[in-house]
């Protein structure tokens, strides 16, 4: 290549010469590179990030009505929303009824309507029983069939369940909703649940940080001021869980927790109660599980960070009068902040979108987002919901994330 | 962090709580793990101790036709093929971008790790939509893509990490004795990275071989891996043949722990040569 480029043109002073080469060169070993990340990339995004994006999209994706019924949603779009829709609009209503049985559109249309009000679908399906195949004045058989097409307030409700985009399953999530003049407004005090969701699935994840920190710190201390021999040795016993299934470990709980288990055993045994406790299906097991799991994540960068730290500041604060303590918690603790930071963010991350886990050990009211995410896509197909919780869901583990990157990046700075 | 021998009492006191509450935290953290391993040797049908006897009667069921051997097969199908892909992709990606620098390069990065971030069930969801749409549901190649995905982010950070001592002038030393880029690649710098890709490559076959939530969304009976019928067992019938299928699978993370810490052990070494 490079005699090629020098036979090419002769008359040109060398030194220029050589910059182009080395220009040419340069841009060459990009396009390697940039050739060797791209089929990755374009996997990741086609399988990945497009999916996820478009799943997203259903929070504000308002299609169903329009999709259905177009000339209605059309109709009612120029309706001022005063009197009844015009007759115009009623008779393409009757006629997108009459064909929306064909192609699920029906059941798509009443799902979207009952969010709305729970009468819908039924309203649909006995509007759908009475229709004639042709009437003189639509407005006036549609009344006769069911007088809640006779009321504003029922097309009122269509008309606010057409547009495109909606955000009723974002304000939904969050407890909020749109009030009949359109104002954002909390929802009522006994339908709030998912406020209770996201405060349920902060204090699993919170406690869960706390508690391993507390655990982990002290073995991790212990790990890395031991003789590399004997902290080799006792690593294996973080190791070996880490590398265990998750669902074995969830089954290992549920046996050591359950009210004939060994630990219900052997606190009878002991004495120190009478009857079997209730360790497990409740918040007790689904803090022991999630804890055992996500311990060695909080171990393993703290191990990382103490075993960078000289021991030697420890002494000499020790031999300059320091109690030992002091010397531990004002010289020691300090230089492992940016461990603990680390391995804080990163369990409680983890701990956000748990969902086997606290589905297998929790009961009902220890199910945090996930299982929200995975009900709402399962069981009633509402997936408005499921994307409006997931994408507050990923908002917030992804600013966590944002946070680590941060941090575990200054500390590589500082070692370098 | 031995007690030097003027240790006041007080001292000696804390030296051995200390001590003694690190034993606890051991002790919490490996119990489960061997508490199971007894129980799948039981003559009867409940998970408690005392064990009313000794039998391989669980051995036997899990390895008799069934949705056990089943649901193994399925497993050993998936996890190799996501791992193998998750490597060649993970890999190529990880050279590429330690090769030279290009505009866009850190969020390219982190578009290749984002898999290991995004909670699971939003993964499960997005390509539970996304595989419906394209004929991939409920179909192995669903399943082996989902797994690539949730594998690769590990053989790029492995392999990435072996690249960062890597001098990529050897390629250039390979190159002027003539051997073609293609050569360079598989007898100069294939052999130093191996270790980050094997290790990688066991990260990406134990995620394959635990994931359940993207499984449970994207995968019909048929195929039904191995962590969702532990999962389904768990959930409605839970008897010692989870043990004994619970023990095979501590068998094989203790597998892993070992190539892993062999690999950890050897680029030590080569690190503290000169």
């Amino acid at each position: 290549m490079s005699t090629n480029a020098v036979a090419a043109r002769p008359e040109a002073p060398p030194e220029a010469n050589l910059k182009k080469q080395l220009k040419r060169a340069d841009r060459l070993r990009k396009f390697k590179a940039i050739g060797l990340v791209a089929p990755l990339a374009l996997f990741l995004i086609v399988v990945f990030v497009l999916p996820i994006g478009s799943m997203l999209w259903r929070s504000v994706d308002n299609t169903e009505l329009e999709s259905v019924m177009p000339r209605t949603v059309a109709g009612l779009q120029q309706w001022d929303g005063s009197d009844l829709p015009e007759e115009a609009t009623l008779a393409a209503f009757a006629a997108e009824l009459r064909d929306s049985r064909r192609g699920g559109g029906l059941g798509k249309v009443g799902r979207r309507l009952n969010y709305e009000d729970n009468q819908y679908r039924g309203l649909l399906m006995r509007t759908l029983r009475g229709l004639p195949a042709s009437s003189e004045n639509w407005t006036q058989t549609l009344i006769e069939i069911d007088p809640a097409w006779g009321e504003t307030t029922t097309w009122r409700e269509i008309q606010r369940a057409s547009p495109p985009v909606t955000d009723r399953y974002v304000l939904a999530s969050l407890d909020l909703e749109r009030g009949a003049d359109g104002e954002i407004q909390r929802i009522d005090a006994q339908n709030r649940i998912y406020q209770s969701v996201f405060k349920r699935t902060m204090v699993i994840a919170g406690g869960v940080t706390l508690i391993c920190l507390a655990l982990g710190f002290p073995l991790a201390y212990l790990l890395a001021t031991l003789p590399p021999k004997t902290s080799n040795l006792l690593m294996i016993l973080v190791l070996l869980p880490f590398w265990t299934s998750l669902l074995v470990r969830t089954a290992a709980w549920i046996i050591l927790l359950q009210s004939n288990g060994l630990i219900n055993q052997s606190l009878i045994a002991t004495g120190i109660i009478d009857t079997p406790l209730q360790l497990v299906f409740n918040r007790i097991g689904v803090f022991f599980a999630m804890v055992h799991i996500l311990l060695p994540f909080m171990i393993l960068p703290l191990y990382s960070v103490m075993k960078g730290i000289s021991p030697s500041y420890q002494r000499a604060a020790v031999s300059l009068g320091a109690h030992p303590f002091a010397a531990f918690w004002q010289v020691y603790a300090p230089q492992t902040i940016s461990g603990v930071a680390a391995g804080t963010i990163l369990v409680f991350i983890m701990a956000l979108g748990y969902y086997i886990t606290p589905a297998l050990v929790g009961g009902p009211a220890d199910q945090m987002v996930s299982y929200y995410v995975a009900y709402y896509t399962n069981t009633t197909n509402n997936w408005g919901m499921a994307a409006a919780l997931g994408s507050i869901l990923l908002a917030l583990t992804l600013l966590l994330y944002l946070v680590y990157h941060r941090l575990v990046n200054r500390k590589q700075l500082i070692r370098s | 962090m031995a007690l030097p021998p003027y240790a006041s009492p007080v001292e000696k006191l804390w030296f051995w709580i200390f001590r003694g509450s690190c034993g606890l935290v051991l002790l919490f953290l490996i119990a489960p793990v061997f508490v199971i391993i007894p129980l799948s040797f039981s003559s009867g049908s409940f998970l408690t101790y005392p064990l009313p006897g000794f039998s391989l009667r669980w051995y036997e069921e899990i390895f008799s036709d069934g949705p056990w051997m089943e649901s193994l097969k399925n497993s050993l199908i998936v996890a190799p093929l996501a791992t193998l892909l998750a490597m060649t992709f993970g890999t190529l990606a990880a050279v590429g971008l330690n090769r030279a620098d290009f505009p866009g390069k850190g969020l390219i990065l982190a578009l290749l790790i984002s898999p290991m971030v995004v909670p699971l069930v939003i993964v499960a969801v997005g390509m539970y939509f996304f595989f419906a749409q394209v004929g991939l549901l409920n179909s192995y190649t669903g399943l082996v893509l989902a797994h690539t995905v949730l594998g690769v982010p590990f053989v790029v950070i492995t392999v990435n990490a072996t690249l960062q001592g890597f001098d990529f002038n050897q390629m250039r030393a390979g190159a002027s004795l003539g051997a073609s880029p293609v050569r360079v690649f598989f007898t100069v710098v294939l052999p130093q990275i191996v270790p980050g890709m094997v290790s990688g490559g066991l990260f990406a076959f134990a995620t394959s071989f635990d994931e359940v939530v993207v499984a449970l969304f994207i995968a019909s009976p048929t195929e039904r891996t191995l962590p969702i019928q532990m999962f389904s067992g768990i959930r409605e019938n839970i008897s010692p043949a989870i043990a004994a299928m619970a023990t095979i699978l501590i068998l094989l993370s203790t597998l892993l722990l070992i190539t892993m810490e062999f690999l950890r052990r050897r680029s030590e070494r080569l690190k503290a040569a000169p």
